[in-house]
């Protein structure tokens, strides 16, 4: 038991610290991303080429003033962005980057907790990131606060629906819950060489889940709850200080966990499948899968970035009948099918 | 069992303790000289009129109710989709009567135009 916490310990630090590393740089690449794109220069004086720039905007957000309004309600209006950035944060706990490592003599699992309910976990998490929101709307006061907060918990929930059911289509074909085995799954190969990843398997389910993480974590072309030209800064408009900080923190560690659970569930997870061609094992073999799970997420952040600034943002009856006439029917669709032809493959 | 779920206690704490020691460290750090207007909420720049906790649009109203239903519905399937290879042909269509009821709820919610948002 002592055992277990000292080593869950060291891994949730590790943890932490390199969430907020990943964060600092995300942040920078979006800047300059969306510089490049617009054709600007971007931050680039901050550190070298401008690297610290989200640095020092922590740092200058920290010596801000915390201005609470009047009529806010204060305990929710502080505890609203400890739920956002939990919520966030403690996501990552379940997801693996790697099998095993062996140090100082001991197995140690590339995740801080091994539970057999990996998806489960996430799913809930998820929900309790709309307290956050809701929470932050309602406590402040503010009537554009308000309608921001409720705008983003109906997102969250209406494409959490299409998210769940998507996600079943990965369980079908793994037959479990605990991430570390829909990637042991993965990672064998099908007719011809191409890896069992689950996004040639189930290429709908991949489209719905993917478009349905957009909405989760509030990106482009999904972000109407913060839709500046309609509610001044929605559900955080009364927030200052590092408590706004801490609600842009949640939205890039979604942004980062949410890449994260695609590599796990549909692009074959941390699996490394040339360990044998290389000769590696034990902790050489790790090290490449943690740098494969790196590589693969990194592309999908890119890949969320980018999209940021191609598509223009939905109206909101859009996002609904989208969210709600069109991805949940084919979500479930999907489901069908993949069960009837496992079902046929199985007793046919 | 509970050594399981142990890590995953502690990351919680660890997460929601991080969010709470940024909060008051900008509480402290930051400095304080409130006055009348800066501590009113922003409206666009006018007076803010009444409170905003007021009636709004029953159709977040809906989409809560119809989320209620058709999550606990999904909820189901989770332990259906893990166990379908021992449930076998009988798990099968039992889970198909059960879409067809669900998908029976939906498209009279659909008719009914509680989808509907304009």
């Amino acid at each position: 038991m002592f055992e277990t916490a000292i080593i869950a310990g060291a891994k949730i630090v590790l943890t932490l610290i390199t969430l907020l590393t990943l964060v600092v740089l995300t942040v920078y690449t979006e800047r300059r991303v969306s510089a490049f794109v617009q054709d600007r220069v971007g931050p680039n004086r901050v550190g070298p080429k401008g690297l610290l720039q989200a640095v020092a905007d922590v740092v200058k957000l920290l010596m801000k003033e915390d201005i609470v309004p009047k009529n806010a309600n204060k305990p929710i209006h502080d505890l609203a962005p400890m739920i956002s950035i939990g919520v966030a944060m403690s996501t990552f706990a379940v997801i693996p980057i790697g099998s095993t490592m062996t140090l100082f003599g001991r197995q140690i699992d590339m995740m801080i907790a091994d539970v057999n309910i990996g998806i489960l976990y996430i799913l809930a998490l998820t929900s309790m990131g709309v307290y956050g929101i809701t929470l932050a709307g309602w406590s402040s006061n503010n009537k554009y606060s308000l309608l921001g907060g409720l705008r983003s918990s109906a997102q969250l929930i209406s494409y959490e629906l299409s998210m769940g059911v998507s996600i079943i289509g990965v369980l079908l074909i793994s037959g479990s819950l605990e991430l570390d085995e829909i990637v042991g799954k993965q990672a064998a190969t099908l007719w011809g060489g191409i890896p069992a990843w689950n996004v040639f398997l189930q290429p709908v389910a991949f489209v719905t889940f993917v478009v349905a993480a957009f909405a989760e974590t509030n990106r482009l072309p999904f972000d109407l709850p913060e839709a500046e030209p309609e509610l001044v800064g929605g559900y955080h408009t009364e927030y200052s200080g590092l408590k706004f900080g801490l609600f842009m923190l949640s939205e890039y560690v979604n942004m980062i966990v949410a890449s994260a659970i695609i590599v796990t569930l549909f692009l074959g997870g941390y699996a490394f499948p040339w360990g044998e061609q290389f000769g590696l094992s034990g902790n050489s073999l790790a090290v490449a899968e943690v740098l494969t799970f790196c590589v693969k997420t990194g592309l999908v952040m890119f890949f969320i970035i980018m999209i940021r600034w191609t598509l223009p943002r939905f109206r909101y009856d859009q996002l609904m009948r989208l969210g709600w006439k069109v991805m949940l029917p084919i979500a479930l669709a999907n489901l069908v099918v993949t069960a009837s032809i496992l079902a046929l493959m199985n007793w046919a | 069992m509970i050594e399981q779920y142990l890590p995953i206690f502690l990351t919680l704490t660890a997460a929601v303790l991080f969010g709470f020691v940024m909060v008051k460290l900008n509480e402290w750090l930051g400095p304080k000289r409130p006055d009348p207007e800066k501590l009113s909420t922003y409206e666009s720049g006018m007076e803010p009129v009444r409170t905003a906790r007021e009636r709004f649009s029953v159709k977040f109203y809906m989409v809560a109710v119809l989320f209620i239903i058709f999550d606990i519905e999904v909820v189901f399937m989770y332990p259906w989709a893990v166990s379908f290879h021992d449930l076998g042909p009988i798990g099968f269509f039992s889970m198909m009567t059960f879409i067809l009821i669900l998908l029976v709820g939906y498209f009279y919610v659909w008719r009914k135009g509680a989808l509907q948002w304009d």
